[in-house]
């Protein structure tokens, strides 16, 4: 079932225009940066920009900041809110389930296909930002792939640390990207409208950035999905900050699990009327 | 085949099936009677464990469902309310990724997935447009492409919502001759349908649901014995009337009722007297007049 779910979302047209728009926007932007000049100045804009006029190969973790506050949960959560909802509205849940796939099997396929997209997804975007990040940008003597990277800290990065360190911030862009996921796959449990699923993940998203901006809800800034999104940042700094990236880790893998719980013990009893 | 005691299912405060007591035997063409929102296709959802009871049991095939659902739904075929398919996948792919999605079996093995599938679609009619995406399909090809999809399993039991529906007239007779095809092969049937007539047709046995219940149980044959009254056409009535003195319950213009049923000696009692009989049978009721009989008139809800 799980190679039969990848095989129907990786040979969707939808889920690879997905992606391609997601690549868009980081494109544009470094066009853009490489036709002006024009680079935010440090300290604005998304993170990374500044930098990427001396080394392109640093728009890898810059395309990857672009699309991730908006962007990249958006496609995440249309994806994973269609997963159930999806099959309900087309009416092909209740043929699914009597053919029979089991319905914890139905929804681990599911939840497999979403991460594959995610990690899919975050791979790609990066993979591009890196490639128009060499073409466009960082020509001059510091853009050979051996030359040295300023860190956040102000400190120089070897080429060496560079490719590890943005291949952990793909790993945890992506892991971010889970909490979204389950959130849109427990909301398809509930709904037949994929829609609505997906509005309601987004919904979710937007209402914990919003409340990362109050003073008052400082009591529970620590516990809001979105909290550690950024804090890849911190591995760019010499040495790495550790502390807030793990605390991001553990916080999404609370939210996937306690969320993933939720959205089985109401898909494994439901009644299927779609 | 098919055993429930007890089924009840409340939506709410809807009590959607209550106390059906269902018996499908192995053999059987069973039609399941209803008017629209009379729970025919709760019924269906619950046999084939979609939507879990308030309380009673199924029993499907001699297993408790839905606790033996993996055992029970790979030996049963079925279309419930409508037909499914991914719009953007040609109608044989969609059946060849709809076998892969379940468990393999000795019935449906992967090395005859190509075969089988081609079969189905040749069965139904769709061999010619099997390639074509579903969404251009027309009512009455997805409706093919749904029994089709049941026919795949190569199943003991056959639960079939509806499957007449979108389909013209020729479309009808084609399945139903598929439907009795395969029942004189050996495949039970449970044939769920507000059509009368497709059900008189074919059935051997039915069950009339009203507001949940399950008024009417039995073999079709015995539902239709002769009602001891014979029918009788005359032009020559009001003389028939006057020589059979008291035994015609009815008269409408040249239709008599006639008390009796034997239409043998009935015949021969007014051809000896010179009158004319145009048309002479024993009364039978049709399964409209039964199911009016059974059910409530507002039974809609």
């Amino acid at each position: 079932m799980i190679v039969i779910e990848l095989r129907k979302l990786f040979r969707r047209p939808r889920t690879w225009l997905t992606i391609a728009l997601l690549d868009l926007l980081p494109t544009v932007v470094a066009i853009l940066i490489a036709v002006t000049h024009v680079g935010p100045r440090p300290g604005q804009g998304p993170a990374f920009l500044s930098a990427v006029l001396a080394n392109g190969s640093l728009f890898a973790v810059a395309a990857l900041a672009i699309v991730l506050p908006l962007f990249l949960p958006v496609a995440v959560a249309v994806i994973a809110g269609d997963s159930v909802a999806g099959e309900a509205q087309s009416g092909m849940l209740r043929y699914l389930l009597i053919r029979p796939v089991g319905r914890t099997r139905l929804l681990a396929a599911k939840l497999v296909a979403t991460f594959a997209f995610v990690a899919v997804a975050v791979v790609i975007v990066a993979a591009t930002g890196y490639l128009v990040g060499r073409l466009f940008l960082g020509h001059g003597s510091q853009a050979s792939l051996s030359a040295a990277v300023t860190s956040v800290s102000g400190s120089s990065l070897t080429p060496g640390q560079i490719v590890w360190r943005t291949i952990i911030t793909i790993g945890y862009v992506a892991f971010s990207m889970l909490g979204v996921a389950a959130m849109a796959l427990f909301l398809s449990t509930l709904t037949d409208s994929p829609l609505s699923a997906s509005i309601g993940a987004l919904a979710f998203l937007i209402g914990s950035s919003l409340l990362l901006t109050l003073d008052a809800a400082r009591a529970i800034l620590p516990y809001l999905p979105t909290r550690y999104w950024l804090s890849f940042i911190d591995l760019f700094r010499d040495p790495i900050l550790w502390r807030n990236v793990e605390r991001g880790v553990a916080l999404q893998a609370i939210y996937v699990v306690v969320l993933l719980g939720a959205a089985w013990a109401n898909f494994a009893t439901k009644d299927i009327k779609s | 085949m098919i055993t429930t005691r007890g089924l009840t299912k409340r939506f709410g405060s809807v009590l959607a099936v209550d106390g059906v007591d269902l018996d499908v035997r192995r053999g059987d063409i069973y039609g399941f009677l209803g008017a629209n929102g009379s729970g025919k296709t709760t019924t269906v959802r619950l046999l084939l464990g979609l939507v879990l009871a308030t309380s009673g049991d199924i029993s499907v095939l001699d297993e408790p469902m839905p606790k033996s659902a993996r055992r029970v739904l790979p030996r049963v075929g079925a279309l419930v309310e409508g037909p499914a398919a991914y719009g953007h996948m040609s109608g044989r792919a969609n059946l060849m990724l709809y076998d892969a999605a379940g468990p393999a079996s000795p019935r449906r093995s992967r090395r005859t997935r190509g075969k089988r599938v081609d079969e189905a679609l040749a069965t139904v009619g769709l061999d010619g447009v099997g390639r074509r995406p579903v969404k251009a399909y027309s009512l009455g090809m997805r409706q093919r492409l749904g029994l089709a999809a049941a026919l795949l399993a190569n199943a003991e039991l056959l639960v079939l919502d509806e499957p007449t529906n979108g389909l013209d007239p020729q479309g009808i007779r084609e399945i139903r001759e598929l439907i009795l095809q395969l029942h004189a092969a050996g495949t039970t049937v449970f044939l769920s349908s507000h059509l009368l007539a497709e059900i008189e047709q074919m059935c051997t046995r039915v069950g009339v649901l009203d507001r949940g219940r399950l008024v009417l149980q039995d073999d079709l044959d015995a539902l239709q014995r002769p009602t001891g009254r014979t029918i009788v056409r005359t032009p020559d009535a009001a003389s028939a009337v006057a020589m059979l003195d008291g035994r015609v319950e009815l008269r409408e213009g040249d239709r008599l009722v006639v008390r009796g049923s034997d239409a043998a000696s009935l015949n021969a009692l007014l051809v000896g007297r010179g009158l004319r009989v145009t048309e002479l049978a024993a009364e039978r009721r049709t399964l409209e007049e039964i199911v009016l009989d059974v059910t409530s008139p507002e039974a809609a809800r």
